[in-house]
């Protein structure tokens, strides 16, 4: 498959994007491009023994510098698989996507990003500690900083205490929070998160939320969410994506602008919210009628 | 026997009856208290009973003495420990006997005996399995051997076997040492020297193609089924032609060895390269980790299992790779041309030496590794909380 020249790309989404709040980003940032992530009729089939899995179908998409997008849709429906085609962990079989302005590949090789699994993917022979330094031992930083910054983030997922713990000795939202300060550790631009939070008790996982809320707005991190929960899609993000069970297919994208971008625990009382949630739900349900 | 806090603690099914009343030690005193019917061996000719003039009496008083100790202990684990000593005095019986010039073979008092001895232990080393740390890991198991040996001695001394077909331990250990310096020059040569060099090489060999074949699929395709051919390949067949091809010293033993060890090794390491998962392969790449990387921080850890279980098989593979090469030449020195050379002249006590040597190289090699394996696959739930 070729990739296009990326350059081309940026410009076509730009002028595609007119007075959006991308534009207002790329103010801000100016020696970067304001698109972190572009995908054109995106598609990928997984070529099965029985028959071929369309798992993408024509996925557009644009991921503005600073956006929190969260994709949201039924178990199956390629949440994970699209994650994987930005993280270059998997090649589209039709479509084009640049990340960044350059191929995924491209993209991976300079260490953009960080990926935070749907499963928390720790190496059992090392300890909490060197599993968050993982990342860095690969990208060669020094010992020091490399301890340093793994406590850091260790402190920040509330795990200060277990850094000497294997991860077998840990409960699975813990070790699932260990995975989330390796990403963090990699103090990356671009932060994909494949249901982080999904084997978290509500209260540990509303305090992460906030967490996450607050760290994406201090660094202006861009983030793409897996998530299956409404009300976290709402309240973490600026952009949801609802995705149509098989083929996967992008059915909505829902702008959360109406919710200031400062969030607290209590705006999810507030009547923006419950309509956007209400959006949200009407575009999933819409999505189950597809497939009857 | 009291059951005491640590007991039921431990074993919170115990009934009130079994509390009551230790059948287990009733069922073992019925035997022996049968026993003192019985004769407990002969001498010039006649029979004679356990109160016939020998010292047996003071070893029964000893025994009955330490069990009632042991029944009388506060803790059941304290109780196992004069209980043990118990057994010893019994197993000491036949022994003293023997030394006495006493015929043991028609004994049967004697013999019952030690069956009720034996049960003893039995409950014994139940009770010190149980127990933590040094007494579970070591000491059952040492007892476990000590156990075997005494009853090796005590049965062929007892039995009168023929030295030609089974000596006793004993007679083992004195050959061994006066044979010390003999033996230990055979070591020297097979153990150190042909053996401890084809091991390198062959699991080194083995361990660095599979490294390559892993890369390279068609060489992983082309020398898996060889792998099997030369699994079937007997030592006998192929010793002598490496005699011929490296002539007599270590390095025709050290090909032998590598032959041998080469492919479990190397099977062994390809099998364990493929355990990574796809996720922590795919959290490698994401890192833009290359292929050294990844081999070093994720796929080796993650086969060190299966590497070590290739190093142990090879451990006695080695071994006897090296032996069984020794009969078909060899400078006049090593522990196969020892047992070759000392079968044909009849001098048995020296090859039950060697072998001695041999098993205790083999369980020491094998421990060794066993032990390097604990220390870095600790994480590996077959090795979690050990
Ligand atoms: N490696 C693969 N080979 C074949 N089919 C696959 C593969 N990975 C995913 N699929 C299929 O692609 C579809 C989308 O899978 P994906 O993992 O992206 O779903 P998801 O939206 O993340 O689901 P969930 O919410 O359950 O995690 C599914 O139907 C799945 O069966
Ligand atoms: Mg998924």
């Amino acid at each position: 498959m070729t990739f296009p020249n990326p350059l081309d790309f940026w410009e076509a989404s730009a002028s595609r994007q007119g007075s959006d709040r991308a534009v207002s980003s790329a103010k801000s940032s100016s020696a970067k491009s304001p698109v972190v992530v572009e995908a054109r009729k995106l598609s990928l089939v997984y070529p099965t023994a029985d028959k071929p899995v369309t798992a993408l179908s024509e996925v557009d998409l644009t991921i503005a510098r600073g956006d929190f997008v969260s994709l949201i849709g039924p178990s199956g429906c390629g949440k994970t698989t699209l994650l994987r085609v930005i993280a270059d962990l998997e090649r589209p079989t039709a479509g084009q996507i640049a990340i960044e302005g350059m191929t995924p590949e491209q993209a991976r090789l300079k260490r953009l990003y960080g990926y935070v699994f749907q499963a928390p993917a720790l190496y059992p022979w090392r300890t909490v500690e060197r599993n968050v330094m993982l990342p860095l031992e690969i990208m060669g930083i020094a010992r020091a900083e490399r301890q340093a910054r793994a406590r850091e983030q260790l402190e920040r997922v509330g795990l200060s205490g277990f850094e000497r713990k294997f991860p077998w000795q840990l409960s699975g939202g813990m070790q699932q929070r260990v995975s989330i300060a390796r990403a963090l550790a990699l103090q990356p631009d671009l932060l994909l998160m494949d249901e982080p939070f999904g084997a978290l008790d509500e209260i540990t996982r509303d305090h992460l939320n906030l967490h996450l809320t607050q760290l994406w707005r201090a660094t202006g991190k861009t983030c793409v969410f897996v998530t299956h929960s409404i009300a976290e899609a709402v309240f973490l993000s600026t952009r949801i994506v609802v995705m149509s069970p098989r083929p996967g297919r992008i059915l909505d994208v829902i702008d959360c602008n109406s919710l200031p971008r400062e969030r607290t625990l209590d705006i999810r009382e507030s009547p923006e919210f419950a309509a956007i949630a209400h959006r949200v739900r009407e575009g999933l349900k819409e999505g189950h009628s597809y497939d009857d | 026997m009291s059951d005491s806090t640590g007991d039921e603690a431990t074993n919170p099914y115990r009934t009130s009856l079994r509390t009551a009343a230790d059948w287990g030690l009733v069922a073992i005193a019925l035997p022996a208290l049968a026993a003192l019917a019985l004769p407990v061996g002969a001498q010039g000719g006649a029979v004679l009973g356990w109160f016939g003039g020998t010292m047996a009496p003071l070893f029964l008083i000893g025994v009955v003495l330490a069990v009632v100790a042991g029944a009388s202990a506060p803790k059941r684990v304290w109780g196992a420990w004069p209980e043990l000593a118990g057994v010893a005095l019994a197993w000491l019986l036949p022994l003293h006997l023997l030394n006495e010039g006493l015929d043991l073979s028609a004994g049967w008092g004697l013999w019952l005996f030690l069956v009720a001895a034996t049960l003893l232990l039995w409950r014994v080393m139940g009770v010190l399995a149980g127990v933590p740390g040094w007494t579970r890991s070591v000491i059952v198991p040492g007892l476990f051997g000590l156990g075997l040996l005494v009853g090796w001695e005590v049965l062929v001394r007892g039995f009168q076997v023929p030295a030609i077909l089974l000596p006793p331990p004993s007679r083992i250990a004195a050959a061994l040492a006066a044979n010390a310096p003999v033996l230990w020059d055979d070591f020297r040569q097979t153990v150190l020297t042909s053996v401890l060099r084809g091991y390198v090489m062959g699991c080194g060999a083995g361990l660095i193609v599979a490294i390559l074949a892993d890369r390279v699929p068609f060489l992983a395709r082309g020398l898996l089924p060889l792998g099997n051919l030369a699994s079937a390949i007997p030592v006998v067949g192929i010793a002598p032609i490496m005699v011929m091809w490296f002539g007599f010293d270590w390095q025709s033993k050290a090909a032998v060895i590598v032959v041998m060890t080469f492919f479990p090794m190397m099977i062994n390491t390809l099998a364990g390269l493929g355990t990574s998962e796809r996720i922590q392969l795919d959290l490698m790449r994401s890192y833009a980790a290359g292929y050294g990387r990844t081999l070093v921080k994720l796929r080796l850890p993650n086969a060190l299992p299966f590497l070590f279980n290739g190093l142990k098989i090879n451990s006695t593979l080695a071994l006897i790779g090296a032996i069984v090469a020794e009969f078909f030449g060899t400078p006049v020195v090593g522990m196969g041309f020892r047992i070759s050379t000392e079968v044909a002249r009849m001098n048995l006590d020296i090859v039950w030496a060697t072998i001695a040597v041999a098993a205790l190289t083999g369980s020491g090699l094998y421990g060794t590794l066993a032990l390097l394996e604990r220390a870095t696959t600790a994480w590996h739930p077959s090795m979690r909380g050990r």
